[in-house]
């Protein structure tokens, strides 16, 4: 029985398993890719230049996807202690070195050639040194494992928060707890460290920014200041709200075209989506990320061995959290923190880092057989 | 995957909490936010004389003005305005302060109006240089016979605190000039007009995108006025270099045609903000060039009453035309030493009404004011409108004091003493009038009691302004209307007696002229007025006052003139009929070719 189904499934879909792609998800992405571009295209102010730049990203962020796929999951477990030193090494240059954008210093340079943010790429190498660490222990993990772990994950977070960048800082510390709440963390540990979570975020409150602690006091009330810096959250909120059911149609948006939106284009992207279809293009949009995180799942349960079943499912969980930061955000139910809406907000890096995800997902779940 | 599912709902909850619970309370927000509602200011009315001549104008002039928000460094891009506009270094004060006074963000704030074409050119060139100054275009009042018609017209000016406080604030939303003074103040509801709106889309930097919605504004309604220009010209040609006023009123409509108060003032300085040093130098004038003589100025009408005190006496039985009184140059009342002395100091001899009037003897009037009272002088004197403002529309016009009895107790707490009425009988005293009321007395005297209140609106819009008018006063009905004629014989007298005060005036008259002259006595300096020994002597000087109608027996012109410190009457005689002629002698030429009922006057002017 099992033998049938996989020998049909290879007679189907055998061009997709030699090349490494898994199709449906690759249709997912392209619809939600293709949606984003078309919502960026009425943010944008009708800006063909926009979308023209963000399809050649979606490209070479395809590509990414692609090649990273070939590459087979012992082959990563390898390459990542390098990885995750060389990132760190890059952080710590960024710290030294790089250059200003915004008030925060997350760029590293090498004039004429590149530019990107090490912080990024620490997105996907932090799951990946802690699922390869976890995968040559006993699971589920004692307390020198959680210590390493901790170690792991305490020195990119401390020097991404400190460039600053909380959004991601706490993106690349969730994408590492997922790790190791998948490798079966006790509820009572969970529960623990939920506590300690609490208990530090005093700690945390005394050494943010200004401008950070300003985005979680008007979280809290933005009414309180809505010139200033409870502008972008009242006209957001504004935004989706007066979309309603259906919404004012595609390019009707008063909110984004009037440029009363902030941001309308990067992080704020999902408000005029709001403004524009309506509650129903909202939904539309959770269900296509819900289907994706839905196949996500699947393909990181079906991985060969504990590190791709780890790294998948923490990969594909940051990606959910991603989503769910950014709408939170924008809808106003969390603070305001910098977190664009995958592979919809206008934005290179973000995206790159997100598709080589999907690579390593589509690599761990075509190249089970293989290492079984 | 349950927590997955938990947070999406968490998201699809908050979803439809924002996009369907409370969605009406955020399509109003984002409704508000984008569409704001412009004021669009009417046009105001245009002001023509009774010839269609324009005495107010609209023209378009260019103000500079910055939005403070906009400019990256304020300081420097006002220091370099002075320097474009080539203007001495003490305006970057002034445009300081301007550029501080609106507190509302990102309203335009005025710094200069009435920019000059190169001033403009020279911003055009610079303009990049100089983010968030712009050059607005508006229509500024103007007012092309300034000086001559300031007293009439009065201004406009920039809408003050006080003065929001009595406007519909909605109606004057993006008016900036209100009617300070005169005409322009007491029509401002029929000059303004009416706003109009418009409603505009706007960026979140509230630029204007696109017109969604428009009430057009109605166009304030022009203003045609009685006054001459021609007239008003000439009486203010004859007065340069003196402090007065004439009034000139058609006693048949009512019409004030010449108003004229001198000095006057170029009330344009006004429209756009008079500077400080000016406006003190106006204020600090000893002549006053700010005050509306004619309107406000409150003088003893002095000998010019004689004719109404003759009409008084007649009326009340004290006096008959008959009626002879010996003046031996005094008059004294019985039981007094004091002597109430006549302007000849030798007396007239005997006198009776004709000759009273003629030779303006005041030991007649004297005894008619002694023989009337002070009670009955008084009422009568209210019915030609003394001690009453009448005019229809003249802003500002006092209504002088007509004394009486119990006018002295409420205004000093002190009974009247008889020898004030002797004083009151020869217009002196505590009797004060304003060459206005004077010219609208010799009206009703002209119309034979006929009221018509004086007004300076021909036409609002297309509204012909006509009698009878609201609140006029009732004609005074003599017990035997040859009365009138009489005292008309003594007015005439007075130009054509070779014993008549205004004697001079005969030589080549052409028209029956009845005229009255007065010497007022100065008695005190004003208050504000600084002591200087030669000036002094000047305003120690008497007041010269004349009234006149004409023709005597169909009425076209009646006219009040005072010359302040005019020394004797002989100044302001000649002034009146030059001022009759004007307005006469043209139109009876006309009216000799129409109706050849005055042929005799017409000879006379051929003759000429």
């Amino acid at each position: 029985m099992q033998e049938h189904t996989s020998v049909r499934r290879r007679r189907v879909a055998f061009n997709w398993r030699r090349w490494r792609i898994d199709p449906w998800l690759s249709l997912l992405l392209l619809v939600l890719v293709g949606s984003g571009l078309g919502v960026l295209y009425s943010a944008g102010g009708e800006s063909r230049y926009l979308v023209e730049a963000q399809s050649m990203r979606f490209l070479a962020a395809f590509a990414v996807m692609a090649i990273v796929a070939q590459c087979p999951p012992h082959f990563l477990m390898r390459m990542v202690p390098v990885l995750y030193l060389l990132i760190v090494a890059m952080l710590v240059a960024v710290d030294v070195i790089g250059s200003h954008a915004m008030g925060a210093t997350r760029w590293l340079e090498i004039p004429g050639v590149i530019r990107f943010q090490p912080s990024e790429l620490m997105k996907i190498v932090m799951p990946m040194i802690i699922a390869a660490y976890l995968s040559k222990r006993d699971l589920p993990p004692n307390w020198t494992d959680l210590g390493v772990c901790l170690l792991l994950m305490g020195l990119p977070v401390a020097l991404i928060a400190k460039q600053p960048d909380l959004g991601t800082s706490l993106l690349v510390a969730s994408s590492a707890i997922f790790v190791v709440l998948l490798a079966g963390l006790s509820w009572r540990l969970v529960g623990f460290f939920f506590v300690l979570a609490l208990a530090a975020l005093p700690l945390l409150w005394l050494n943010m920014h200004g401008y950070q602690k300003q985005r979680v006091l008007t979280f809290l009330n933005p009414e309180s200041d809505p010139l200033g810096a409870g502008w972008n959250i009242i006209q957001s909120k504004t935004a989706i709200g007066s979309g309603g059911l259906t919404g004012k149609g595609w390019m009707e948006g008063t909110q984004s075209q009037l440029e009363f939106l902030p941001e309308r284009h990067t992080d704020f992207i999902v408000a005029v989506l709001g403004e524009e279809f309506g509650l129903m293009g909202m939904l539309l949009l959770l269900l296509c990320y819900l289907l994706i995180i839905a196949r996500g799942l699947y393909m990181a349960n079906k991985g060969a061995d504990t590190f791709g079943r780890l790294l998948a499912g923490s990969l594909i969980l940051t990606f959910f959290v991603y989503v769910f930061v950014n709408i939170g955000m924008v809808s106003g139910l969390l603070p305001v923190v910098g977190v664009p809406l995958p592979l919809v907000s206008y934005g290179g890096t973000a995206s790159v880092t997100l598709m080589a995800g999907f690579g390593i997902l589509m690599s761990i779940y075509t190249h089970r057989k293989s290492t079984s | 995957m349950v927590v997955v599912l938990i947070m999406l709902s968490t998201l699809v909850g908050r979803l439809v909490y924002l996009q369907v619970i409370k969605h009406d309370v955020f399509i109003t927000r984002s409704d508000s936010n984008r569409m704001r509602v412009e004021p669009l200011p009417p046009n105001r009315g245009l002001i023509f004389d009774r010839n269609h001549k324009v005495l107010a104008e609209n023209r378009p002039t260019y103000n500079l003005t910055i939005v403070r928000e906009r400019a990256d460094d304020l300081d420097q891009t006002l220091d370099l305005l002075v320097d474009i506009l080539g203007l001495s270094d003490d305006k970057i004060d002034t445009f300081k302060k301007r550029s501080r006074q609106r507190q509302r963000p990102y309203q335009p704030a005025l710094l200069m109006s009435d920019l000059s074409e190169a001033q403009i050119a020279s911003l055009a060139v610079n303009r990049y240089r100089l983010p968030g100054v712009s050059v607005e275009a508006q229509l500024l009042r103007y007012y092309p016979e300034s000086v001559a018609m300031s007293h009439v017209l009065g201004y406009v000016g920039r809408i003050s605190e006080s003065d929001l406080e009595r406007l519909d604030s909605s109606n004057y939303a993006g008016t900036h000039f209100v009617g300070k003074l005169g005409v322009e103040r007491f029509y401002e509801n029929e000059l303004h007009g009416k706003v109009g709106y418009r409603t505009v889309e706007t960026n979140a930097r509230g630029r204007a995108l696109r017109e969604l919605d428009r009430t057009p504004p109605e166009s304030g309604r022009n203003l045609t006025l009685t006054i001459d220009s021609d007239l008003q010209a000439l009486g203010y040609k004859l007065l340069t270099g003196k402090r007065g006023a004439i009034v000139a009123i058609n006693p048949q409509t009512g019409g004030i045609l010449a108003m004229v108060s001198t000095p006057g003032y170029d009330t344009n300085q006004f429209v756009t903000g008079i500077d400080s040093k000016s406006y003190r130098a106006l204020q600090d004038d000893l002549d006053l060039p700010l005050y509306n003589r004619a309107v406000r100025g409150q003088y003893p009408p002095a000998s010019t009453v004689k004719p109404y005190m003759s009409l008084a006496g007649l009326e009340n039985g004290v006096i008959t035309p008959q009626t002879t009184v010996y003046d031996p140059g005094y008059y004294k009342l019985p039981n007094d030493s004091r002597r109430y002395r006549n302007w000849l100091r030798w007396g007239h001899g005997r006198v009776d009404m004709r000759r009273a009037i003629r030779v303006s003897n005041d030991t007649y009037f004297y005894t008619v004011a002694h023989r009337l009272g002070i009670s009955r002088l008084s009422e009568f004197m209210h019915r030609f409108g003394y001690g009453e403002a009448h005019s229809l529309d003249v802003w500002g016009a006092q209504s002088g004091i007509m004394p009486s009895q119990e006018w002295k107790r409420g205004r000093f707490g002190k009974p009247w003493y008889p020898g004030e009425t002797l004083s009151v009988g020869i217009g002196q005293g505590y009797w004060l009038a304003t060459p206005l009321q004077m010219a609208t007395a010799a009206s009703v005297l002209a119309n034979k009691g006929k009221w018509i209140r004086p007004h300076l609106a021909k036409e609002i819009g297309d509204t012909e302004v006509a009698p009878p008018f609201p609140e006029t006063p009732p004609d005074i009905e003599l017990k035997n209307s040859n009365w009138w004629n009489l005292v008309d014989q003594g007015l005439e007298d007075v130009i054509q007696s070779g014993e008549g005060t205004a004697r001079s005036l005969q030589q080549g008259l052409q028209y029956t002229m009845a005229g009255k002259t007065g010497t007022a006595q100065v008695f005190t300096l004003g208050q504000n007025q600084k002591y200087n020994a030669s000036e002094l002597r000047e305003r120690l000087r008497d007041h010269a006052l004349f009234i006149a109608f004409a023709p005597v027996d169909d009425p076209q012109i009646a006219i009040a003139l005072i010359i302040e410190n005019g020394g004797g009457d002989h100044l302001a005689a000649p002034i009146g009929r030059k001022m009759l002629d004007e307005w006469l002698l043209l139109r009876l030429d006309k009216a000799d070719s129409e109706t050849p009922r005055l042929d005799e006057l017409a000879r006379g002017a051929s003759d000429h």
